[in-house]
């Protein structure tokens, strides 16, 4: 669906991607992942055909974008971060005019767009002018517009920017709704979301990849430190002396605990927190059940144990952090 | 072109159900009248009085073409709808002929509804109608060529106010094209007078009832000039 050959922009002499290289599959849904300022929004930019490269190709369905860039936005449908709204237009008469300008014939609009908003769930609001409407619902219509004409590539550009967590949650479930009609390109910088929708991310830094393939594939990346937080309490029988009064027998039994076990590479000093004492722990591998096994042997009572950071999260910062050093 | 007239569409529906087209329709008509009211009833005559009527309205078309056109690239590109209109299979050209011819109806009915005023004079005057068309005529194209600098005006900018500013500075130089040319020295001299906006072309011609071709080529060639840097600029802003 689309190829993407050393792909660089510049804005005058500073570098705001590039030169990156990526393939993206027919059917598939791809999460662009990146702090603010990685470069994803000109990504999207230049493959919605609304920014020219400094250099390099872009293929999409076959169609050369460089040379024949009207021909790639009869097949791309984009949502960019504030949506190209009409405030004074209706719902129903704004997605005609987008239908319209994307060449839908006549005869097939009127079922096209009804399908836009049902797919949506914008029928209630149809009539109503958009300037009315709640951010949400301005976001959905920003969405409608841009699978209007059923293009064969959505692209999307932090759709869920400024949505409140229920509002989220139904966006969710729309783009979920687009996978199996399009191939879908979103970008965010919020790792929940992309996890949850995609099928396959590239990781963006400082306007190049630094890391691209499914979550697992990803977070299996030789080397992927893991920081696991774990807090335990300490009855009076197991420092030898009661909780309060034997802090510092309670921190020794918590760290000689944990440090009978294999793989466990760095520990913090234990912090009181409510009845217990936290800590946190880096390995490279797996370690839960050891540690678990580990504490309640030592006769420790372990109130929670869970990694600090997701699997994404901590893959995203690694890689994020690794592509600047080497930028550095 | 078919994009161009869906974009058409759009405009005229904007202009006619907003707000702001209907005070600047009302605030355009009332202006008229008032022109022709301070001037048009200091005289006697009827031809003198369609005059000073054409004169006043001259002024008004030229303030409200500036209105009218600025906002027509700016606030898409100010709003982030010109988002849409970047990503969808349409030319430059349509999308600013689609603009213009917009502005320009909605110019043109404006004008429509103010024709009563000359219709008065004729009914109490020797005025023919002949005159009125030539008038009206001069008015529109006067019109469409400050539209067309007005378009060119909203695409170099996306705040409005600055496309005003803009619109109105070049529309104020061409005005002054003529009391340039008195300064100067021929042929340099004939250039500039010919170059003037309003002077020889609306004031010397179409204002009298006179209809001269090269004054109508005058205003048809402004307007193309102006649309063809409107198109050129969107396109190296559109695609870079």
């Amino acid at each position: 669906m689309i190829q993407v050959s050393k792909l660089s922009k510049y804005y005058g002499g500073k570098r705001a991607l590039g030169p990156v290289s990526f393939e993206i599959d027919d059917g598939e849904t791809v999460g662009f992942l990146g702090l603010n300022g990685a470069g994803k929004t000109t990504a999207l930019r230049i493959l919605a055909c609304d920014l020219r490269p400094s250099a390099g190709a872009v293929n999409v369905g076959g169609v050369d974008a460089l040379n024949d860039p009207h021909e790639v936005r009869k097949r791309i449908g984009f949502l960019p971060e504030s949506p190209p709204l009409y405030q004074e237009m209706t719902v129903g008469s704004y997605l005609e005019f987008a239908a319209d300008l994307r060449r839908v014939s006549r005869g097939d609009r009127t079922k096209m767009v009804g399908e836009a908003i049902e797919l949506t769930d914008l029928g209630a609001v149809s009539a109503d002018p958009i300037n009315t409407l709640s951010h949400g619902f301005r976001q959905r219509v920003g969405l409608a517009q841009a699978i209007v004409h059923k293009p064969a590539l959505v692209i999307l550009d932090e759709p869920t920017r400024g949505l409140d967590p229920k509002q989220i949650v139904e966006m969710r479930k729309l783009i979920h709704g687009l996978k199996d009609r399009h191939t879908v390109l979103i970008s965010s910088h919020i790792l929940a979301e992309v996890s949850q929708t995609c099928d396959r991310l590239l990781v963006l830094g400082q306007g190049r990849i630094l890391g691209a393939g499914t979550e697992a594939e990803l977070a299996a990346h030789e080397g992927n430190v893991k920081l696991v937080s774990i807090t335990v309490r300490v009855p009076p029988a197991a420092s030898g002396e009661p909780y309060r009064d034997g802090e510092v027998d309670a921190k020794k039994t918590i760290s000689t605990v944990l440090s009978r076990i294999d793989g466990i590479k760095e520990v913090t000093e234990p912090q009181s927190r409510g009845d217990g004492w936290a800590v946190s722990l880096t390995s490279t591998k797996d370690l839960r059940a050891e540690i678990s096994r580990a504490v309640v042997q030592a006769g420790l009572d372990l109130l929670k144990l869970d990694y600090a950071r997701s699997e994404l999260e901590n893959t995203f910062l690694r890689l994020v952090d690794t592509g600047a050093s080497a930028e550095a | 072109m078919r994009a161009a007239t869906i974009i058409y569409r759009r405009e005229m529906g904007t202009y006619l159900q907003s707000i702001v087209g209907r005070i600047v329709g009302s605030l355009a008509l009332l202006l008229m009248g008032v022109t022709f009211q301070v001037f048009g009833a200091k005289t006697q005559l009827s031809g003198e009085m369609l005059q000073q009527f054409f004169w006043g309205s001259s002024g008004v078309v030229m303030g409200v073409s500036i209105i009218l056109s600025v906002r027509l690239v700016a606030e898409d590109r100010q709003t982030g709808s010109l988002l849409l209109l970047n990503t969808s299979p349409v030319r430059d050209v349509e999308i600013i002929l689609g603009k213009f011819f917009a502005a320009q109806s909605f110019l043109a009915l404006i004008l429509a509804v103010s024709v009563y005023i000359p219709l008065l004079i004729k009914s109490e005057g020797k005025i023919t109608g002949a005159q009125i068309f030539v008038g009206y005529l001069g008015l529109f194209l006067l019109g469409s060529a400050t539209l067309a600098i007005g378009v060119f005006a909203s695409t170099l900018s996306k705040q409005q106010i600055v496309s005003a500013v803009i619109g109105a500075a070049i529309v104020m130089l061409m005005l002054l094209f003529y009391q340039l040319s008195r300064k100067l020295e021929p042929p340099v001299k004939d250039i500039f007078a010919e170059l003037d906006l309003w002077w020889i072309h609306f004031q010397q011609g179409f204002m009298k009832g006179v209809f001269n071709l090269k004054d109508a080529v005058y205003y048809v060639a402004v307007t193309y000039f102006f649309l063809l840097l409107s198109v050129k600029t969107m396109e190296a802003k559109r695609w870079q």
